[in-house]
């Protein structure tokens, strides 16, 4: 009796091991759906960010440079969009509303810019408000330099926290030997900011003599997805891994991420980075992917409008065309989930105020999930 | 002695110099094969395999072997709608990636004689700025 007691606990262990992260972990496809997709928003180019008004209605960037209101089924352009170095992945990318957006109007846009000296362009990060479907009272908070011609990882997403920071991310431009790594260097950084672009006091490296004062956390690749969590009030990222190794990260202050000096992936041509996957002083993905999803654009569901997903983490899949759903539990990813297989490649994912989930897939539009339960 | 080692010497150096010397589509193809890794090889791979039904290969194929003007203009302008690629029907986009005319004939000029890929003939900037949109 004892013995097969010692029996099944060592199955249960194995069995336990087995579903914990490995590169084997799978994506499971459900055998029903919850939902039906509607194209809710059609005939966009490219659509890269989204938010939503106070009044349910929707600004949608494009990556060609535009930003679309849509209001009841209607589309405006916005004017006065700043020029954006459209080139290889950099272009208009992000937007996000000011917390306190109902009163002051502030929004917040991200786009590649070739503004100040040299070639190329590198990730910019504007303030301003709409009136009149103008973008008015402008003010760039941040600008990445050098510009480089590099078609690669401007990062580029938003969130605020609880306190009203600002954070966004800006990727290592291509240039991972010189780049992430480097605190003196943009690119490869979350960044952290007073909502008026201040740098804020408490920042980590303020009192590092020459480094970006404007860096939160350092050694990231090409981080796509940012948000606060609803109940920790934590900033988590996810960012695209080289051949395998996408990561979802809990991002802390002053902490390294370890790319190139660590990671779960390897180059495009098979041929290793680096032996290691951990390192002392470096910190460690709470998830990562093998193959790589590519993913973009990231959302906590909070709501009860679809059963089953509430606590579930969504983002996008460029790469793979679906968007998938991850169930955490003690902080590690034990579940994951392929929705809406085959749509085209997504971009963006987000929770609307009226709870449903939008989703922007490049090529195609806006696709709102409507619960089964609401037809 | 010396007469073998003097005419080893001129001949490998000879050899080396035209082993060194690269032609202009050599040249050409250098470039190319970096705005390849910048640009390109994160949806068509490092051997240009692609991805199944969701980036096409461009290793041997038959689309890029028989559609030149149509392959230039894709990567100029983008490309998006149905094609098919060695058999497998693709419906997707491509967006442009703002290269300039020398960019995308360099990048043309390297996956047209890779992988078992080869053109007779060099595609040139002029040719690119040749290539109007539809
Ligand atoms: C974001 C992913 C992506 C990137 C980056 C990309 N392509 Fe493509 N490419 C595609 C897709 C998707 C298609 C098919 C479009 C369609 O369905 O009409 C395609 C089609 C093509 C084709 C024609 C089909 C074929 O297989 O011969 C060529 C040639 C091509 N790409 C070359 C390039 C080159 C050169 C670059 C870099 C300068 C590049 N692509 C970058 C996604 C990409």
């Amino acid at each position: 009796m004892e013995k097969s007691i010692a029996h099944l606990f060592f199955f249960v262990v194995l069995l336990n091991s087995a579903c914990g992260q490995g590169p084997d972990n799978e994506v499971h496809t459900p055998k029903s759906t919850v939902f039906s997709a509607e194209l809710f928003v059609d005939q966009l180019q490219l659509p890269w960010g989204m938010a939503f008004l106070p009044d349910n209605s929707m600004l949608i960037t494009e990556k060609a440079g535009r930003i679309i209101h849509v209001k009841d089924g209607k589309k405006t352009a916005i004017k006065g969009v700043p020029k954006v170095y459209l080139r290889g992945q950099g272009g208009l990318m992000d937007i996000a509303l000011h917390p306190d957006y109902a009163t002051n109007g502030w929004l917040y846009i991200s786009y590649a810019s070739s503004e100040g000296g040299g070639k190329g362009g590198n990730t910019a990060i504007m303030r301003a408000r709409i009136v009149n479907n103008s973008l008015v009272d402008q003010k760039v908070l941040y600008k990445a330099v050098p510009n480089t011609t590099r078609g690669q990882h401007f990062g580029s997403r938003f969130a605020f926290d609880r306190e009203g920071y600002l954070y966004f991310s800006i990727g290592e431009r291509g240039d991972r030997e010189v780049n992430p790594q480097d605190i003196t260097r943009d690119g490869g950084k979350i960044y952290r900011l007073h909502d008026d672009g201040r740098i804020p006091a408490d920042n980590p490296f303020v009192n590092k003599a020459g480094a970006k004062t404007a860096i939160f956390s350092y050694g990231h690749r090409n981080p796509q997805g940012l948000l606060t969590h609803p109940e920790t009030g934590q900033i988590w990222d996810h960012e695209h891994g080289p051949r395998g190794g996408d990561e979802i990260n809990i991002v802390k202050k002053g902490k390294n991420y370890g790319w190139p000096k660590i990671t779960y992936g390897i180059n495009y041509s098979g041929s290793a980075i680096t032996d290691k996957t951990h390192m002392p002083g470096m910190e460690q993905p709470i998830h990562y992917w093998i193959p790589s999803i590519a993913p973009s654009g990231m959302a906590f569901v909070t709501t009860e409008k679809y059963p089953g997903w509430k606590g579930s983490l969504l983002v996008g899949s460029l790469v793979f065309q679906y968007l998938e759903r991850l169930e955490l539990k003690d902080g590690k990813v034990v579940y994951r989930e392929k929705l809406m297989d085959g749509i085209g490649r997504v971009r963006d994912v987000r929770q609307g105020p009226d709870g449903l989930i939008y989703v922007a897939v490049e090529g195609k539009g806006i696709y709102r999930l409507n619960p089964d339960s609401q037809k | 002695m010396r007469a073998f080692l003097f005419t080893y010497l001129a001949l490998a150096g000879l050899l080396s110099l035209y082993l060194i010397q690269d032609t202009p589509l050599k040249q050409s193809m250098k470039r190319g094969s970096g705005i390849y890794l910048d640009f390109c090889v994160s949806c068509h791979l490092e051997k240009g395999e692609g991805v199944e039904n969701t980036y096409p290969p461009l290793a041997n194929s038959d689309y890029l072997i028989n559609n030149r003007k149509k392959s230039i203009i894709g990567v100029k302008y983008g490309q998006q709608g149905e094609i098919v690629v060695n058999g497998t029907r693709y419906d997707n986009t491509m967006l442009p990636m703002g290269l300039s005319d020398e960019e995308v004939a360099d990048v043309m000029n390297y996956i047209m004689n890779s992988w078992g890929n080869k053109s007779n003939q060099m595609v040139t900037p002029e040719e690119v700025s040749n290539c109007l949109k539809r």
